[in-house]
C-alpha cells in the first residue's frame, strides 16, 4: 500500500512511518498541512493518516475538506489528540473514514489503516465471502465450512462477516466493538474475547485447521492456516 | 438659543459627572423626580385653568352681556335712554362691582361711576386691565371699550379685585407646591438611588469576594420574596454550582496526584531497573512490555476522566433524542452474557421489548456497560446477575443491575459515585474507581440519579432516567434527525 502520513510531531511521525514501512508499505510523510495537501492532491495514495492540528495554515479538517471538494476519495484516518465525542463526529462529518485518538497503540493504527484500504476498494454488492473452505452467503445468511452448514446466532454471523471482510488483516478488539456492536467505549471485561472464542468453537474446533488466529498484543486475524 | 456645538459640549461633561450619570441608581432617581415634577405641573395647570381661568371667563361673559344690553338700549332710545339705563344699572348693582363710563367723542365724562376716562383706553372693542381708584380704594378692573355711533365712547367693566386676590393666592400656593414637589422628588430620587445601592452593593461585594477566591460567600436574601430576592437566589444557585464544580476539580486534581502517580512511578521504576540491570534482550523486552501495560492503564484512566468531564460539562446533549432502550439493553445483555457464562455466572436479563426513553444512546450504553462490568468483576462464580429495566408510572425509566458480590457497605454508598473512590472490597481488584462516577455523570446529564441499594447479598445499582424530554424546549439545540418529532430535540436541563 502507498500511504501518506501528515503529522507534525517528529517522534510520532517517525514511529508511524517506520512501523508502516516495516509492515511492507510505501510511505510518504509531510510535516505540515500545506505540503500534505499538495502531496495528497497531486499523487495517488491508498490511504492517508492525517493529524488534526497541523502547522502551515491548513489544519487536518481544512485539508480533508479541500481534498473531498476536489472529488478525491482517498480513505483518510484521522489521528488526533482531540478526543472528545464531538471532535470525532466533526472529523467523520468532514469526510474522514476513521478516527483514532492519541495516545494510540501502533497495532491499532496499522490494523485500521489496512482496514481502510479494503474499504476504499469497495465491499460493494458482494453476496458471497470466502476464505479457504469457509463460505458465507450474505443473501441467505448461511455459513458453510467444507460444505457443512454451521449454525450461527445473528451476532456471531455479523462477527464472522466482519472478520471475513477483513480476511488477512489484523482486526483489533476496538474495531470489532465499533464494527460489530457499534460501541465506542472499551469495556473493562474481556467481552470480545469471549465472543470470538465462542465463534471459534463453531467455526474452527470441529475442523483440522484453524482460520481465526490471535495476534499477540493486537487482536485477531482470519486467514487460511499457513503451513 | 444654544448652538448645536454648545449642546454637544454640555453633553460631554467632565468624567466624574458622566460617571455619576452612568449610575443606574441616579438615572432611576432622576426619572422618578422627573415623573413626579411632571405630574405636579399637570395638576397645577389643571387647577389654574378650572379656578382662576373660569372666573375670568365668567367675568368676560357678564361684561359682554351687559354691553350687548346697553348697545341695544342706545339703538332704541339714543343717548338719553342709555344714560337712564346706566343709572338704573348702577343703582341696581348690589355688589358694587359693575363699572360704567360714558364719554363724548373727546373722552369727557358724561355719565358713569368712574372719575374720568382712562388715558390708555383708546381702541374700539378692546379689553383692558385697569388699575382704578374708587372711593379711596385701589383696585383692579377688567373693562371693555365700546365705540357708539356718533363718536360716543362706552366703557363697561367689572371690579375684579377679589378675583385677582384669589389668583395671587392660587399662584402662591402653586409655586409653593412646586417647591415642595421638587424637594419631595429629590428625596424620592435619593431614596430610589440608595435602595439600588444597598441591594446591588451586596451582590457586587459578593461577586468581588468570589472572584478574589472566597467561594463560601453568598448574596443575602431578605426574605421579602421580591425581584431582588429572586435575583439573589439565582445568583446563589449559580455560586453553589460553581462551588460544586470547583470542588470536583480539586477532588480530581488530588485524585490524579494519587492514582496516576502510582502506575507512572511503577512504569518508571521498571524501565530504570531494566536499563540498569537487564542482562539480555528478553529481560529488556519484558520490562518494556510491562511498562507499556502500566502506561496503557494511565491512558485508560485519563480517557475515563476526560469522558466524565465532557459529560459533566453538559456539552454532549446534541445527540439527545427519543430512543428505544429495549433493543439497546438487549444488545448489552447479549454482549455480556457470554462473558458471564465464561465466569460461570448467570446474566438474567428481564427487559421489555420496547422501552421508550429520551437521551444519548451511546452514553446510556456506556453507563449500563460500566454497571455490568462491575457486576461481573465482583460476583463470585455460580452467582446470578440481574439486568432489569422498566418504565414507571412516574415517567422515569429504571435500569437495574443487581449482583451477588460483596456489595458496598451502607456508609460508603454515598461516596461510591465519587471519582477514584474505591471501597475496601475493591482495593484488590483491578479498576480505576471511575466506573460509577461515569454512571453518575450520565444520570445527572439525563436529569436522573443513580441509586445504590443492598441486594442481600450484593449490590443493586439502579440508573434512573427521565422518560420524556423536559417540558421547556431550549431552541438553541437543533437535531437534524427528522425521524423524531420536534419536542424530542430539546436537551434535558440537569
Amino acid at each position: 500500500m502507498r500511504i501518506l502520513v501528515v503529522e507534525d510531531d517528529k517522534d510520532v511521525a517517525g514511529f508511524v512511518v517506520k512501523g508502516l514501512k516495516e509492515a511492507g508499505h510505501v510511505v510518504e510523510h509531510a510535516d505540515n498541512g500545506r505540503d500534505g495537501l499538495f502531496l495528497a492532491a497531486s499523487e495517488n495514495f491508498d490511504a492517508i493518516v492525517l493529524d488534526r492540528m497541523l502547522p502551515g495554515g491548513v489544519d487536518g479538517l481544512r485539508l480533508l475538506e479541500t481534498l473531498r471538494a476536489q472529488n478525491n476519495q482517498t480513505p483518510v484516518l484521522f489521528l488526533s489528540a482531540m478526543a472528545g465525542v464531538d471532535d470525532r463526529v466533526r472529523g467523520l462529518k468532514a469526510g474522514g473514514d476513521d478516527y483514532l485518538t492519541k495516545p494510540f497503540a501502533f497495532a491499532e493504527l496499522l490494523a485500521r489503516v489496512e482496514g481502510l484500504s479494503r474499504r476504499g476498494r469497495g465491499e460493494g454488492p458482494a453476496t458471497k465471502l470466502q476464505t479457504a473452505d469457509l463460505e458465507m452467503d450474505l443473501l441467505s445468511r448461511t455459513v458453510k465450512r467444507a460444505g457443512q452448514k454451521i449454525d450461527l446466532q445473528p451476532r456471531e454471523f455479523r462477527l464472522l462477516e466482519y472478520l471475513m471482510r477483513h480476511a488477512g488483516q489484523v482486526v483489533t478488539r476496538t474495531m470489532l466493538l465499533e464494527g460489530v456492536w457499534d460501541y465506542h467505549f472499551d469495556p473493562q471485561t474481556n467481552v470480545i474475547d469471549v465472543h470470538v472464542s465462542r465463534l471459534r468453537q463453531k467455526v474452527d474446533k470441529p475442523y483440522p485447521t484453524s482460520l481465526i488466529h490471535t495476534v499477540r498484543n493486537a487482536g485477531y486475524m482470519l486467514r487460511p492456516e499457513t503451513p | 438659543m444654544l448652538s448645536a456645538n454648545r449642546l454637544r459640549r454640555l453633553w460631554r461633561r467632565r468624567p466624574a459627572q458622566r460617571e455619576f450619570m452612568r449610575s443606574a441608581g441616579v438615572r432611576f432617581g432622576i426619572l422618578h423626580a422627573a415623573v413626579f415634577a411632571l405630574s405636579t405641573l399637570a395638576l397645577a395647570g389643571f387647577l389654574w385653568w378650572s379656578t382662576a381661568g373660569l372666573l375670568e371667563r365668567q367675568t368676560e361673559a357678564a361684561i359682554n352681556a351687559d354691553t350687548q344690553g346697553l348697545s341695544e338700549r342706545y339703538g332704541e332710545g339714543g343717548l338719553l335712554a342709555l344714560e337712564e339705563t346706566l343709572d338704573q344699572r348702577m343703582a341696581g348693582n348690589i355688589d358694587d362691582d359693575a363699572l360704567y363710563l360714558l364719554a363724548d367723542p373727546l373722552f369727557n365724562k358724561l355719565s358713569g361711576n368712574l372719575e374720568r376716562w382712562p388715558v390708555k383706553v383708546n381702541m374700539d372693542s378692546a379689553w383692558y386691565n385697569l388699575s382704578i381708584e374708587r372711593a379711596g380704594r385701589r383696585g383692579v378692573a377688567l373693562v371693555h371699550h365700546f365705540e357708539l355711533p356718533g363718536g360716543f365712547h362706552l366703557l363697561v367693566g367689572r371690579d375684579v379685585e377679589v378675583r385677582s386676590q384669589m389668583a395671587r393666592m392660587l399662584t402662591d400656593a402653586l409655586l409653593w407646591s412646586g417647591v415642595v414637589a421638587l424637594v419631595l422628588g429629590t428625596i424620592g430620587a435619593l431614596a430610589v438611588r440608595s435602595l439600588f445601592r444597598i441591594t446591588l452593593a451586596d451582590v457586587s461585594a459578593t461577586a468581588r469576594a468570589i472572584s478574589a477566591g472566597d467561594l463560601t460567600r453568598r448574596v443575602r436574601v431578605s426574605g421579602r420574596r421580591d425581584e431582588f430576592d429572586r435575583l439573589a437566589e439565582t445568583i446563589n444557585d449559580m455560586l453553589d454550582r460553581i462551588a460544586r464544580l470547583m470542588d470536583g476539580v480539586r477532588q480530581v486534581s488530588n485524585a490524579i496526584a494519587h492514582d496516576l502517580r502510582t502506575p507512572i512511578a511503577r512504569a518508571r521504576a521498571r524501565l530504570e531497573d531494566a536499563a540498569a540491570h537487564a542482562t539480555g534482550e528478553a529481560d529488556l523486552r519484558a520490562a518494556i512490555e510491562r511498562a507499556e501495560a502500566d502506561l496503557d492503564g494511565v491512558i485508560t484512566i485519563f480517557q475515563a476522566l476526560l469522558r466524565i468531564a465532557e459529560i459533566e460539562a453538559g456539552a454532549r446533549r446534541s445527540a439527545f433524542a427519543r430512543i428505544d432502550l429495549g433493543p439497546l439493553l438487549a444488545d448489552l445483555a447479549d454482549l455480556y452474557s457470554a462473558a458471564a457464562e465464561e465466569r460461570e455466572q448467570i446474566l438474567a436479563a428481564r427487559i421489555p421489548d420496547s422501552l421508550p426513553a429520551y437521551g444519548d444512546p451511546a452514553m446510556i450504553q456506556q453507563a449500563v456497560a460500566n454497571l455490568l462490568d462491575n457486576a461481573l468483576k465482583f460476583s463470585p462464580p455460580g452467582s446470578t446477575i440481574r439486568l432489569e429495566a422498566s418504565t414507571g408510572a412516574d415517567q422515569v425509566t429504571r435500569i437495574t443491575v443487581a449482583d451477588q458480590g460483596p456489595g458496598i457497605p451502607a456508609a460508603d454508598r454515598t461516596r461510591a459515585t465519587e471519582r477514584f473512590f474505591r471501597g475496601e472490597q475493591a482495593r484488590h481488584t483491578p479498576g480505576s474507581g471511575l466506573g460509577l462516577a461515569l454512571v453518575q455523570a450520565v444520570a445527572t446529564l439525563h436529569g436522573g440519579t443513580v441509586s445504590l441499594e443492598d441486594n442481600q447479598p450484593g449490590l443493586s445499582a439502579t440508573l434512573i432516567l427521565a422518560t420524556r424530554p423536559p417540558a421547556q424546549p431550549a431552541p438553541s439545540q437543533v437535531n437534524t434527525s427528522s425521524s423524531h418529532d420536534q419536542s424530542a430535540v430539546a436537551p434535558l436541563e440537569a
